[in-house]
């Protein structure tokens, strides 16, 4: 190597000393140091090893994932995928995945777009509204999440039964059974449509990337708002239309005790997303302010004086620097927020950790319903953080 | 100022003084002109907002204060129930507000707790204090932790013992936030200094626990510590299950505040490590001398954010049923005559937990713009 490079601080380099046997070399110390502790750290693992092996023993605990394989039996309210209580315990913890999941991604859609407006909103010029803000945020973000979800849950389960429902919009029913809300019958064509929607999105994505690349080639700027409309908007009700426009509304309506039809936002998910939304928001909208403010005011002055657009201003100036100051701290507030989604279990909505707690309660399989438990959440987390990461880098500043 | 303005202009040399700004620019007016109905938009949010505030304080008032009733003989709830939601029912605090503070201790012995809980916040008013930073501090911790215990449990000096099952309420929230903090904050400061360390296998060790850690939630910790610990340890040792939740507690936090440390550690500039260095200072001399004073005072503001998390998350311990605030609360109103009123009982712990975490966020927005008066010219 030496002869290859050329930088003369290499040269001068020290030269590589052989290893004494004795305390004062670093290399030494540095050995029996990382010795010690990863044999004390050792020591402890197997210890508590071979105690939990001669506990199950003695407690004739099979251990293993057997018992996935067999009837689960227990019941459970909502669920994404068929299932009744015949079923697996795999097909169960699969439903309070997909439970977790539900509420995770609902979760963090409407927390994004709430926290944003309120981060904008204490930012106002308007005294009165950037108060309120404020207040919100202060409020929210000193009381605990699960009291937050134990208050929610009681407001809900205090509203009146399904006879005296609350009704603000016609076919739009608030009770202590729930939120019912009006629903279409679901038509293969309606299946269609969704799909011509994401191929359009898709294609929309595509034209814009090539009518960004024209543009960096001529100067010259392209619409993409009129294929957009086109391919999200015209070609989804086109679809529907040619099949035959099937729109049958299902509107809820109160039989004898409970309401039949439409669609039901149980109170168990409703309390646990409005709680998780309204305080992951609070957290939100502190971070898109602080991106807000970390952008130089120099930065709005300049693109103003080039004579761009106010939206232009926003659009091409300001966020892609402010994203940078806001994407790592939301990665973690939407890390916080699946992993808070496992509070669940306090208000009763069967998420996977209430599922997981059921079945070790069940078979007494405690150290293999945890680790499902943990195997979930360290998937959720490497996904999201990864994604993230992904979508940083691509943002991220490129310097020389 | 206007007014000294205003005066000479009635003094009779108009042409020499400068005019004052006209009034609708001036005092309140002007700030509401330039504040709250600077344009058509402002304006229409402004009355909008102010409409909404009033209804809802309106409704709130009545609500809380007018229609409220505030106790009820023997547990006769039927007032309250008749009420159907137009009114609180703070009966259910007057009647339950002991056993919401101090769960099942016994009754004649609560002055304990409740002492032990001034002591909590004594403790933490004293560490606040900025004079108080010195190393005399951990003596006064150790003393006031330990007259903490001997008031919880008794057994000595001619009080009378109570075990552990009937602590309950505010001071165990309390007792779970600061010993878990006392003991977190030190396994913190090492997993971060092992995370930046050059040992390979140190290294690896420090960011595997702290990755593992902050990779799942604090609820499945307090699971394995409630039905997986038994299990780890030899036959006949069992711990009781308030230390296993705190231990699972202590090991959450030392993860998370550890990633607040490491920030402090790499804020700080190289030539502090180097010129510790080149001073001829052990590791350990340079660690305790150079680096950790200036890199923990870096961190203040984020470490006290981190402990209002944890002072929160303590509430968790619910799932795993250890009696804390909020089960305290939640447990009050599990009897037949007081269900239901679970609003009141909420708005009633989320107020005290709102008075300690404000009190700590207020503190440490404070101290954030203390220790940054060198950085603002």
């Amino acid at each position: 190597m030496s002869q290859t490079t050329n930088d003369p601080r290499l040269l001068r380099a020290p030269p590589k000393r052989p290893i004494r046997l004795s305390w004062s070399d670093e290399r030494v110390r540095g050995i029996v140091w990382q010795l010690l502790v990863v044999g004390i750290v050792g020591g402890i693992v197997w210890w508590l090893w071979s105690n939990t092996v001669h506990n199950l023993e003695v407690r004739r605990i099979a251990t293993g994932f057997g018992f996935l394989g067999r009837e689960a039996g227990l019941p459970i309210a909502e669920h994404l995928i068929d299932y009744n209580p015949t079923d697996t315990y795999f097909r169960a913890l699969l439903v309070g995945l997909l439970n977790t999941l539900k509420v995770a991604v609902v979760g963090i859609v409407l927390a994004t777009i709430l926290g944003t407006l309120i981060g904008i909103a204490r930012l106002s010029k308007n005294w009165l509204l950037s108060r309120i803000a404020g207040v919100y945020v202060e409020v929210i973000r000193d009381l605990p999440l699960l009291l937050q979800l134990l208050f929610w849950y009681a407001v809900l389960q205090g509203l009146p039964g399904p006879r005296q429902a609350l009704n603000p919009v016609d076919g739009v029913f608030l009770s202590n059974r729930g939120l019912k809300l009006p629903w279409i019958e679901w038509e293969s064509a309606h299946s269609w449509a969704l799909l011509a929607f994401v191929a359009g999105a898709v294609a929309t994505w595509l034209y814009r990337r090539a009518a960004r690349a024209a543009q960096m080639q001529d100067g010259q700027p392209r619409r993409v708002w009129p294929v957009a409309l086109g391919l999200l908007l015209v070609l989804p009700v086109a679809v529907w239309w040619v099949l035959g426009a099937p729109w049958t509304p299902d509107m809820p309506a109160l039989r004898g005790f409970n309401f039949q039809g439409g669609v039901n936002i149980s109170p168990e998910y409703f309390a646990l997303l409005l709680g998780l939304v309204l305080y992951t928001a609070g957290f939100i909208a502190e971070i898109v302010r602080a991106g807000i403010l970390a952008v130089a005011h120099g930065q709005w002055e300049a693109a103003q004086a080039l004579g761009l657009k106010p939206t232009q201003v926003l659009n091409q100036i300001v966020l892609p620097q402010a994203l940078r100051v806001i994407i790592p701290p939301m990665t973690s507030q939407f890390l916080n927020l699946t992993k808070n989604s496992s509070l669940a279990v306090a208000i009763g909505y069967q998420d996977i950790v209430s599922i997981a707690n059921t079945t070790l309660n069940q078979t007494g399989q405690a150290i293999e319903g945890i680790a499902i438990i943990m195997l979930v959440y360290l998937t959720i987390s490497l996904s999201i953080s990864l994604f993230m990461n992904w979508y940083n880098a691509r943002i991220a500043l490129v310097e020389r | 100022m206007s007014d000294i303005t205003l005066n000479t202009a009635a003094a009779g040399v108009p042409e020499a003084a400068p005019r004052s700004a006209p009034l609708t620019q001036l005092g309140l007016v002007g700030w509401m002109r330039a504040n709250l109905f600077s344009s058509w938009l402002n304006t229409a949010v402004t009355l909008l907002l102010a409409y909404l505030i009033i209804r809802w304080a309106v409704g709130f008032i009545e609500w809380g204060i007018v229609n409220a009733i505030w106790s009820v003989p023997n547990n006769q709830t039927q007032a309250c129930r008749d009420l159907k939601g137009t009114g609180a029912c703070w009966a259910v605090i007057t009647e339950k507000h002991r056993f919401m503070l101090f769960g099942t201790y016994p009754y004649e012995e609560h002055w304990r707790p409740a002492l032990v809980c001034l002591l909590f916040i004594g403790l933490y008013v004293v560490s606040a204090m900025r004079r108080f930073w010195r190393w005399e501090l951990a003596i006064i911790w150790a003393a006031v932790l330990s007259v903490i215990g001997v008031l919880m449990w008794g057994g000595i000096l001619g009080l009378s013992y109570v075990p552990q099952e009937r602590w309950g309420g505010l001071p165990i929230t309390l007792i779970l936030a600061t010993f878990g903090l006392a003991f977190a904050f030190p396994l913190a400061i090492l997993v971060a200094l092992g995370r930046r360390s050059s040992l390979p296998a140190i290294k690896v060790l420090c960011v595997m626990y702290v990755e593992l850690i902050r990779g799942v939630p604090l609820i499945s910790l307090l699971f394995m510590a409630s039905v997986m610990f038994p299990l780890f340890l030899p036959e006949g040792m069992n711990i009781d299950k308030l230390l296993r939740a705190q231990i699972a507690i202590i090991l959450f936090a030392a993860a998370y505040l550890a990633e607040v440390v490491r920030g402090g550690l790499q804020a700080l500039p190289k030539g502090q490590y180097e010129a510790a260095d080149a001073l001829g200072l052990s590791y350990w001399q340079k660690t305790g001398f150079i680096i950790l004073p200036q890199a923990l005072r870096l961190v203040i503001p984020p470490l006290v954010n981190t402990f209002i998390g944890f002072f929160k998350d303590t509430s968790l311990v619910l799932i795993i049923g250890i009696f804390d605030l909020l089960t305290a609360g939640k447990t009050a109103i599990i009897e037949p005559a007081w269900q239901g009123f679970g609003v009141e009982v909420y708005v009633t712990i989320g107020a005290i937990y709102f008075v300690f975490c404000f009190a700590m966020s207020k503190y440490s927005q404070g101290l954030e713009a203390e220790l940054n008066r060198h950085r603002r010219r």
